[in-house]
């Protein structure tokens, strides 16, 4: 054991970065990041959203080479210049969203592209014996080589991956967040193949933002925050708790407009609803005149939640009152109607029609009510219907008539929540609605709810920003893997119980 | 999230899952034949009608070997009715110049390659969808098949080339133990035969061969088939010469037929050919498709309009009737992958 741990000392870290930096634009992605992974260790990188965590993990793989800064694989130089290049040096990426060919069987996928053969024709026995190798040594059972990828789990198309990355004698696996897809004994069957392949002298590397599961599996980490490395530690030293402050760790800066409100009645109410995967169990009261905030990081299911809710997708089971009245199986015509009005979290394809000018955005949910009597609709009468939000709204647009494109990101917002408006929404449910907005801009649309809350409206605001959230709402539920938590009123929140309860720490 | 593991409905090895997915057209046809034997006169269920049946499937059969590779790899060919015009014309001008019968039949699926050629470039080097550039190439090989026969049928000697969709074959050439004892049923069109083996080489070039893996492969998943070093463009590029080589061959066959070269024959052929392959299982998202769905396809085409025709039906019910079977099983097949993702 003694000896084993001085080798270990003498040799060159199996991963080393230093120092690295990738700008976008004028966006700082990351601004140094420093991180030193051993071999056969699981390595966790913790980091909020947009803390910078993809963008070093396309750098580890080859697809974006760093502006400066330097990595070496066991002591050797490594700068890839293509996700190729990684791949021979021994580096395989398991992402989010799988990448297999589902007709293709579970040999052909693992040999894709590198298949042997004589005169065209597949000679794959040596291939299909590594393989079956590989699948005893990560006591596979549930398929083997000749089985269609298209009949197989999330679960099982992970250990496909796997399998790959053993075929192709990878020494440095990425697992990018792992388990957001597994159900439970999918993630304790990964972790098990984790632990093999770290005990055979593998480097993982641990994606992920929940923490009781880096508590599990990982041996050391390191935190990003805003494209920085901020810390970094032995896992069975370091409490949730001190992980979660490394991870926030930043001050509210920005200025929240907040009018004194007056909740009233509950207008919308939501028991036990439940998507297809997600959300597994969420229920919420939404009162008049307030903003509920639903927090949870990218994944947890609050998406899935507005979207079954709306009749977007399927409602597996749940159930809705609106004012009192039950509410089945709505689709969003009739939630129109009733003035209950959906933001999505995708500006640019379900918010706004680009091309369309803002008088025909902010009309477009109420074009039956402002057609005259022939049923025809005139530009007058949009123009004549949008023009007040123009001012109301401040727009920064010389006339309604200008296409929503040339607009900016804030102010396309601004057209969306109008045209809700216009329709006459009284229950707003708005998803990430300041998303890709800069600082100024956020904090109209913040004044903007905040005004419309105080007019009595009730919005219901999903967002993974946590400032924004304890700066401008009443109440705030928190999600974590589809389950919504109980709304509890903002000052009973800080930050680190808020992300706690997200990541799954114990707050 | 912690999805609930769905129970994976379609488990199971990949021979297993090819012969579930035959079973559908195998029926679709079985039901067919059974229809037309209860309702067409006698002459039906003959052993010389279903040669005749087999001859009238060998032109869209031998175009839906090469259509299966393109669908298969997510792409479309419009183009194969113009292409087999485009192949006659060049056959039966070769032919009128005085090359020989095999000259002139390889120059005529040069031809169709051609067609083919020009399909696969522009798909893979402007980066065209293909629905658009075949459309292109529908019109444009047509024009260029009625330009080089100058507007007209182009006759030319056929010598053995017209043997090929015989139902009656010359035997002569053959050797004189297989003449005497071949039993009737056998002696087939040559056609059909070039059509089967055709089939078979091609089932093991889809099955067997690198080619064929990486074709599913891009039809599969092409953002992962690059990812994987599966050289995507160039694997196209031959899939499209191979399905216009494919189309070539059977407008040497249909020149063979007419025994003339026609820049007006197999106008919305290549309608019949996607059915063919869409009937036999294959999806228009890529990733499936099989050579032997394609056959059966096409020969359950071939019997509808045979039984149609025999029974005296219009053509109009026939038209209706192909229209309804081609949507039925595109639903079918629908009900079938959502059952498998969802």
């Amino acid at each position: 054991m003694e000896t084993g741990a001085v080798l270990r000392r003498q040799r060159p870290p199996r991963l080393l970065i230093k120092g690295v930096t990738k700008r976008f634009g004028g966006v700082h992605a990351l601004r140094g990041v420093d991180l030193e992974a051993d071999v056969g260790e699981v390595h966790a990188l913790l980091g909020e959203n947009g803390a910078g965590k993809s963008t070093l993990m396309k750098v580890v793989a080859g697809a974006q080479p760093p502006d400066s800064g330097a990595l070496w694989i066991d002591g050797a130089p490594f700068a890839p210049s293509s996700p190729r290049e990684a791949r021979e040096r021994g580096v395989a990426m398991i992402y989010q969203e799988l990448n297999l060919c589902p007709h293709l069987s579970v040999l052909e996928n693992v040999t894709l592209g590198r298949e042997t053969s004589r005169l065209g024709v597949k000679r794959l026995d040596a291939a299909r014996e590594r393989l079956s190798q590989v699948l005893t040594d990560l006591e596979v059972t549930s398929f083997s080589a000749d089985t269609l990828v298209s009949g197989l789990g999330p679960g099982d198309r992970q250990l496909v991956e796997i399998a790959r990355a053993l075929c192709l004698d990878a020494t440095i696996i990425v697992f990018d967040e792992p388990t957001s897809s597994l159900s439970a004994p999918d993630v304790e069957r990964l972790f098990r193949v984790t632990r093999r392949l770290v005990d055979g002298g593998v480097t993982v590397l641990w994606i992920s933002h929940f923490l009781d599961e880096v508590k599990a599996i990982g041996n050391r980490f390191t935190v990003l925050r805003d494209g920085e490395t901020v810390g970094r530690g032995e896992v069975s030293d370091t409490s949730t708790d001190e992980m979660v402050t490394t991870m926030a760790g930043r001050s509210v800066s920005e200025a929240y407009p907040r009018s004194p409100r007056a909740p009233g009645a509950a207008v919308l109410s939501v028991q036990g609803l439940a998507g297809a995967s997600a959300p597994r169990d969420a229920s919420f009261e939404l009162r008049a005149g307030e903003i509920l905030g639903v927090f949870g990081l990218v994944g947890a299911g609050r998406t899935e939640m507005l979207r079954s809710l709306y009749g977007l997708d399927p409602m597996v089971s749940g159930e809705v009152e609106l004012r009192g009245a039950t509410i089945e199986r709505p689709r969003p015509p009739r939630w129109v109607e009733l003035g209950v009005g959906l933001l999505s979290e995708d500006r640019a394809r379900e918010g706004v029609a680009l091309e369309l000018s803002i008088a025909d955005n902010v009309t477009l949910s109420s074009v039956r009510r402002l057609a005259n009597r022939v049923g025809a609709l005139t530009r007058m009468a949009r123009e004549a219907a949008a023009e007040p939000w123009r001012e109301r709204l401040s727009l920064r647009a010389s006339s309604t008539r200008q296409p929503v494109r040339d607009l900016s990101g804030g102010n396309q917002q601004k057209v969306a929540i109008a045209r809700l408006m216009e329709c006459g929404a009284e229950v707003l449910l708005l998803d990430e609605p300041t998303r890709g907005i800069d600082v100024g801009a956020r904090v109209e649309v913040y004044r903007l709810l905040d005004r419309l809350a105080v007019e009595g409206k009730a919005i219901l605001m999903v967002s993974s920003h946590l400032p924004e959230l304890l700066g401008t709402c009443d109440r705030i539920a928190v999600m974590h893997r589809g389950v919504l938590g109980a709304a509890r009123p903002r000052e009973e929140w800080t930050e680190d119980a808020a992300l706690a309860a997200a990541t799954g720490g114990t707050a | 999230m912690e999805a609930e593991d769905p129970t994976p409905p379609g488990r199971g090895t990949a021979a297993a899952r090819q012969v579930a997915d035959i079973l559908g057209p195998f029926l679709g046809l079985i039901v067919v034949v059974a229809l037309f034997g209860a309702v067409a006169p006698e002459g039906f269920l003959s052993v010389f009608n279903a040669k005749t049946i087999a001859t009238q499937t060998v032109i869209v059969g031998l175009a839906a070997i090469g259509a299966t590779f393109i669908i298969r790899s997510g792409g479309i060919d419009l183009s194969v009715g113009s292409a087999i015009a485009l192949a006659s014309v060049v056959t039966a001008l070769a032919m009128k110049a005085g090359l020989g019968e095999l000259p002139s039949a390889l120059l005529g699926v040069v031809a169709g390659a051609a067609v083919g050629a020009v399909n696969g470039g522009l798909v893979t080097l402007l980066k065209l969808p293909p629905f658009i550039v075949t459309l292109g190439t529908l019109g444009a090989a047509r024009g260029a098949a009625k330009w080089l026969a100058d507007e007209q049928k182009v006759d030319a000697p056929s010598g053995w080339l017209k043997q090929f969709m015989s139902k009656n074959p010359d035997l002569s050439g053959l050797p004189g133990v297989i003449r005497e004892n071949v039993p009737d049923w056998l002696v087939l069109a040559p056609g059909v035969w070039l059509m089967g083996l055709s089939a078979v080489a091609a089932a093991f070039l889809l099955r067997r061969t690198v080619f064929g893996t990486w074709t599913t492969a891009i039809g599969s998943n092409e953002p992962t088939a690059r990812l994987c070093g599966v050289p995507v463009e160039r694997t196209k590029f031959a899939i499209y010469v191979f399905a216009g080589a494919m189309a070539g061959l059977a407008g040497v066959l249909q020149f063979g037929r007419l025994t003339v070269g026609d820049p007006t024959t197999a106008m919305g052929k290549e309608l019949d050919v996607i059915a063919a392959v869409v009937i036999g299982g294959a999806s228009l998202s890529g990733g499936t498709g099989t050579i032997l769905g394609a056959m059966i396809g096409a020969f359950l085409m071939a019997t509808l309009a045979n039984g149609c025709n025999l029974s005296g039906v219009p053509n109009f019910v026939q038209e209706i009737l192909v229209g309804a079977i081609i949507v039925g099983a595109v639903t079918l097949d629908g009900f079938r992958s959502r059952r498998r993702t969802s």
